[in-house]
């Protein structure tokens, strides 16, 4: 009734992305059992979908060369989804062919980071995914699409809403089931968060939006409770907050599973997450990464002992 | 009205309804005036003691950066706050800029009274919304705190020195767990009655999110004018600017921050405290919201009192920043 009478949604998606968009953003590389062991205590804590991993050449992410393992290794729990990246269709035959059930392709709202991480221009980008979403399609596979600098971009710096509601609309248009609209850098802040949603929800139907911020400028939980107070019910985040920065050396990236859940606890919004158990699969994680959480309500609650 | 004593310009601001029909309308303010605790509450809070000159230093830098309120220091026995020890000399050393004022805490009259000989032009007393809370903190009950604080109060209205209220864990008590909204909005009233311009509410052990932030505002705005009230938002679960931001969007118009984060929470070992003014005032700039602060000058005041304190800043913004 809280959440209701304040105009928020009743319930919010939480996507997963430690083990993929996480890992593949930290220093230390971890072995093929550490990570089918942090999925598998994910799939138990009511996080309904948990990003597995990558089917992109290990030349380029090495932390992620032990896609097929990891993905023919991992509990399948009913009710969670198990997305995972497909960059072309390559990748995506091999997904399919390791048991993924359902794919993400990534695209960009700015040209120079489009060229810079994936050589080719954003629409040469999206033909690409036109052909996975095509495949995928005829497979009945859902595919989910996400767009990234959509508050700003390393190379270009601001990076405008009309921009980012174009390539949102191109995605959805050529099959992606969902829109995940990333702050790749974490400049963004409230302020922007809204002007972009508002250009992007003229497009896109407001129950197929998500947001992934990063919390680079400690603007996460701001920039995401504007999007909520919006109406957006879909919220990446990243166990532990794990997965630094790749354009800003030794600062932060990913939002904390535990701190949204926290906050979103704090509204009456259900998650059907048990922070707890995500707590407990961001301790394990640090401990095989042999680093410190970047979750706050973990640091909080592990120091004193008790959970609020 | 910043910084002055007396009810008329608290009566100007009951009397202005813009703020609450902005607010209504789901608009931000227009301007925000950032406190700056670092010298005090982030200092106090810090496992290392910085001397002297560092703390003069600090107050210094602060006063170039456009900050508007400053507070400097703590007229409390050395026994208590031993990295207080020397309120005396920091506020007989530091430069008072025109414009600027350096609040200055006195739990009760003897503080009061060195603070006025040392100079202070603007004091801040502490009440707190948890019974449990002030026993331990001060061995006395929150009725009992109040009556020593009208002490207080009679000698500044004497001498025409403003008062600030602060209210300690408005959104949960490290003793006694939750804390009811009603309760908040009684000892508020009561402060703010006694002749405090201003009220602080702190979320002092920063486990409060935007739903207990707004539920808690909306009953103290019953008996305050929100034209007269601050939040001083812990980040210890993460949740301060989320905080801050609900605040801002039901009219609150003053924030207290810590430069850096300085500060760490004295019940939960490790964790943080205070949030760092350089992620409020990023926060703030984003908004189109003036603040007045250079947000490069805050930084390198941050880096400055990081270095003194032999510790990584708290800071996102300042982090991220970094090119080392």
């Amino acid at each position: 009734q809280e959440s209701q009478a304040s105009g928020l949604p009743e319930y919010i998606k939480i996507v997963e992305v430690g083990p993929r968009d996480g890992l593949q953003n930290e220093k230390v590389i971890v072995p093929t059992d550490i990570k089918i062991e942090l999925i598998n205590r994910l799939s138990k804590t009511g996080l309904p979908a948990i990003e597995v991993t990558s089917f992109v050449s290990s030349k380029w992410v090495p932390q992620m060369a032990d896609h097929k393992e990891v993905m023919r290794g991992i509990e399948r729990h009913p009710g969670v989804q198990y997305p995972v990246l497909t960059p072309n269709l390559q990748g995506f035959h091999s997904a399919i062919a390791a048991g993924a059930k359902e794919v993400s392709v990534f695209g960009a709202a700015s040209e120079s980071f489009s060229k810079m991480n994936i050589n080719c221009s954003i629409e040469e980008s999206i033909e690409k995914f036109e052909e996975v979403a095509k495949s995928a399609r005829n497979m009945n596979i859902p595919v989910r699409g996400y767009v990234s600098c959509a508050l700003g971009c390393p190379y270009e710096g601001n990076v405008t809403p009309a921009k980012v509601a174009e390539v949102s609309k191109r995605l959805y248009s050529v099959g992606c089931y969902e829109i995940s609209l990333g702050d790749t850098i974490g400049v963004g802040t409230p302020g922007s968060m809204k002007r972009m949603l508002e250009a992007v929800m003229k497009e896109i139907p407001l129950s197929a939006l998500a947001v992934h911020c990063h919390d680079t400028y400690g603007q996460a939980l701001a920039n995401i409770l504007t999007a909520i107070q919006m109406g957006v019910s879909v919220v990446d985040s990243s166990v532990a907050g794990l997965g630094g920065c790749p354009y800003a050396k030794g600062a932060t990236g990913n939002v904390a599973t535990e701190d949204v859940i926290y906050m979103l606890n704090g509204l009456g919004i259900n998650t059907g997450a048990n922070l707890y158990r995500v707590m407990e699969a961001g301790n394990f994680i640090c401990t095989a990464l042999n680093k410190k959480t970047n979750s706050k309500v973990a640091q909080a609650s592990f120091n004193t002992g008790t959970i609020n | 009205p910043r910084g002055s004593a007396g009810a008329v310009p608290r009566l100007t601001l009951s009397l202005c309804p813009q703020v609450s029909a902005a607010a209504a309308a789901g608009a931000f303010p227009k301007r925000v005036k950032v406190v700056e605790v670092g010298p005090r509450d982030g200092l106090q809070n810090e496992e290392n003691v910085v001397p002297t000159p560092v703390k003069i230093n600090l107050i210094n830098m602060l006063s170039e950066t456009g900050l508007q309120v400053i507070e400097a220091t703590s007229f409390v026995s050395p026994k208590w706050v031993p990295q207080m020890a020397d309120h005396a000399e920091v506020m007989q050393g530091i430069n008072k800029l025109p414009g600027i004022s350096y609040p200055v805490l006195t739990p009760n009259l003897k503080g009061f009274q060195a603070a006025v000989a040392a100079g202070a032009k603007e004091v801040s007393i502490f009440g707190a919304a948890s019974e449990l809370f002030t026993k331990k903190n001060i061995n006395c009950s929150i009725e009992e705190s109040l009556e020593r604080f009208a002490e207080v109060m009679a000698a500044a209205r004497a001498a025409s020195i403003p008062v600030r209220g602060y209210v300690s864990c408005v959104l949960g008590c490290p003793y006694e767990g939750k804390i009811s909204a009603a309760k908040v909005a009684e000892v508020s009233k009561k402060m703010y009655s006694m002749g405090c311009y201003e009220i602080s509410l702190g979320d002092t052990i920063g486990v409060g999110t935007p739903g207990s932030m707004k539920e808690m505002l909306t009953a103290v705005m019953k008996e305050v004018p929100v034209g007269a009230l601050a939040v001083h938002c812990h980040d210890t679960y993460g949740q301060a600017l989320a905080n801050i931001l609900v605040a801002l969007q039901m009219g609150v118009s003053v924030v207290d921050a810590s430069v850096a984060g300085l500060g760490g929470c004295p019940y939960a070992q490790g964790a943080s405290g205070n949030v760092a003014t350089e992620d409020l005032v990023y926060m703030l700039n984003g908004l189109g919201i003036h603040t007045g602060v250079d947000l490069q000058k805050l930084m390198d005041t941050g880096t400055f009192i990081c270095n003194a304190l032999n510790r990584r800043t708290n800071s996102k913004v300042s982090q991220a920043s970094c090119r080392l």
